[in-house]
């Protein structure tokens, strides 16, 4: 059962151009509510007048507050409000939210993010406790982050660049495919980012044999399944939503095309 | 000192406090009672209901605006019977007045779903006339006085004892209109205001952020409005009113009874702090303790000028 939370930011570390690392304070939320790697917080950003929701990167419990780390980038006036706070200011936090991605012990893991999609998947990096590859995909090189993170406690982690300009030149899916054709003895390809990219994702792991989770990701008011507003189509015609039946779903239920 | 007493009664139905989340923003009771304890709540209005079940509108179906929101979730529900059989269950044993929503296609649609909720035992049936995020029947019912006033009639005549209370849109010229029109027609009651249509656009990419164009706005930018429709209308008729639109702490709250409500809906202020009910009847508490009065005292007190 989900918490609320007045959290405090004890760390703020800029990742990049306009993403940043914070790490919040947050009393006994992890342990009262974590579930799996993937799940996700609901920040107020006063005085804008619907929460945030913004994916856990990492969170552990600890005496004597739990911490959780998040990985935003500023997209719009929300997400500025929050790159403004300060370490020692206090934020409004539901959490944490959601289903992860549903991971085994000693399971091996093909870990595929796109951009800002792949802060979420470092919790599923560290479950996975060096049994996990990750490729790592962003527009350019100017964008990349957590790269040393990812490579710090995966088998293996490989950057790809829409552009070229460091790593394998294309997109996450074809890098995902050049592996799985080698080698694709996965419990899971685990994947987030935008939803093309999962679709690409979802149809080369399908082709090779591999389950796929994804994280979705869509406009949310109350975060918490109570609004509907969230939905998110299904392969069978149904909705669900993404923030009380996901963020993760397994890749063969999600209608690609809706 | 002595407790303030809190309770009103609305169309009949005792309230312990006039605080009554409404449809669509409190699902079926679950996922805020995570939260808190429902039982806390004067009364709460179930997601809307349809005779069938409905999938409702393509995402995106939420957009952000100043001080509000607008939505365009397009009632998607399980339908009348999968919620008696898996809701209701639960929520009868409750020791919270449970109001049903209900939206049809057709007053005849109207009818069977009153019939069945009314066998069940539900404590109110609000009549929706006024979804602005659906083709068909909703807001076409609430806009014309005559179709409003049909469909009241269907429901009355098909709810057994069950009070009836009809949700009017403010997307009307004239909102005393359709209010006097069911109230003719025997409604028990009115909850005011439903959403008003709104829109936003993507400057990027020249795209409206909801897939269906406009949706319903809400939120505390809606205050001034639904404060002005009530009022009109507790001058216009009779009944009780449920007042809502904007409504987010208990000031807000005592507002809204000066204005004419007997009850108090909240809803998207919900999305902005899950115990937003509960700070507000709090402080409601408070608020009437410190001025020696009542909720159902203030109902209508408002000392407009001459």
């Amino acid at each position: 059962m989900p918490i609320q939370q007045q959290c405090t930011v004890i760390d703020k570390t800029p990742l990049g151009a306009d993403t940043w690392w914070m790490t919040l304070s947050c009393g006994n939320m992890v342990e009262k509510t974590f579930r799996a790697p993937g799940q996700f917080v609901h920040i107020a950003c006063p005085p804008y007048f619907l929460r945030r929701p913004i994916s856990v990167a990492t969170c552990q419990s600890d005496a004597p507050d739990d911490g959780l780390s998040i990985v935003f980038q500023v997209r719009g006036e929300g997400t500025r409000w929050l790159a403004q706070r300060c370490e020692g200011e206090t934020l409004d936090v539901l959490g944490l939210l959601g289903n992860g991605f549903t991971m085994v012990p000693g399971g091996r893991y093909l870990l595929a993010g796109g951009g800002i999609g792949v802060p979420p998947l470092y919790g599923c990096a560290q479950y996975a406790d060096g049994k996990a590859l990750a490729v790592l995909g962003f527009r350019s090189q100017e964008q990349v982050i957590m790269a040393d993170a990812f490579a710090g406690v995966c088998e293996g982690s490989f950057l790809c660049t829409d552009d070229g300009s460091v790593g394998f030149h294309g997109f996450v899916h074809q890098k995902v495919e050049e592996m799985l054709r080698k080698d694709n003895a996965f419990t899971a390809v685990l994947a987030c980012g935008p939803k093309p990219m999962l679709k690409g994702v979802a149809e080369v792991a399908e082709r090779y044999g591999v389950p796929c989770q994804v994280s979705m990701e869509e406009r949310m008011a109350c975060g918490v399944g109570a609004c509907l507003g969230c939905a998110t189509p299904m392969a069978d015609g149904s909705m669900k939503h993404v923030c009380k039946d996901g963020p993760v779903f397994d890749a063969s239920e999600v209608d690609w095309n809706g | 000192m002595a407790k303030v007493d809190l309770s009103v009664t609305l169309a009949g139905v005792p309230l312990k406090n006039p605080i009554v989340p409404v449809s669509g923003t409190f699902g079926f009771g679950e996922e805020y009672g995570q939260f808190f304890d429902i039982q806390r709540l004067g009364a709460f209005c179930a997601k809307g209901l349809t005779l069938r079940p409905r999938v409702g509108n393509p995402p995106p179906r939420i957009a952000e605006t100043p001080m509000g929101m607008l939505n365009s979730v397009g009632l998607q529900n399980p339908g009348v019977d999968a919620f008696l059989e898996k809701e209701w269950p639960r929520l009868k044993g409750l020791d919270l007045p449970v109001i049903a929503n209900i939206s049809g296609d057709t007053p005849a649609e109207y009818a069977a779903m009153c019939e069945k909720l009314s066998a069940a035992g539900v404590d109110m049936i609000e009549v929706n006339v006024s979804c602005p995020n659906v083709k068909a029947g909703g807001l076409a019912y609430g806009t014309k006085p005559e179709l409003a006033a049909e469909v009241t009639r269907e429901a009355k005549a098909h709810g057994g004892k069950t009070p009836v209370m009809v949700k009017l849109s403010p997307n009307v010229t004239d909102i005393t209109e359709i209010a006097k029109a069911v109230e003719d027609a025997g409604a028990d009651a009115v909850s005011l205001i439903n959403t008003l249509r709104g829109m936003r656009i993507d400057i990027n990419t020249r795209r409206p952020i909801l897939k269906r164009n406009t949706g319903g706005m809400s939120g505390p930018a809606v205050l001034p409005v639904a404060l002005r429709m009530v009022w009109e209308v507790h001058n216009a008729v009779k009944l009780p009113i449920l007042g809502m639109g904007g409504v987010y702490n208990a000031e807000t709250a005592v507002e809204m009874l000066l204005a004419g409500a007997t009850a108090v809906g909240m809803g998207s202020a919900l999305f902005a702090d899950p115990m937003a009910a509960v700070k507000t009847i709090d402080g409601l508490e408070e608020w009437c303790t410190t001025h020696g009065t009542t909720p159902a005292e203030l109902t209508g007190g408002v000392r407009p000028w001459a």
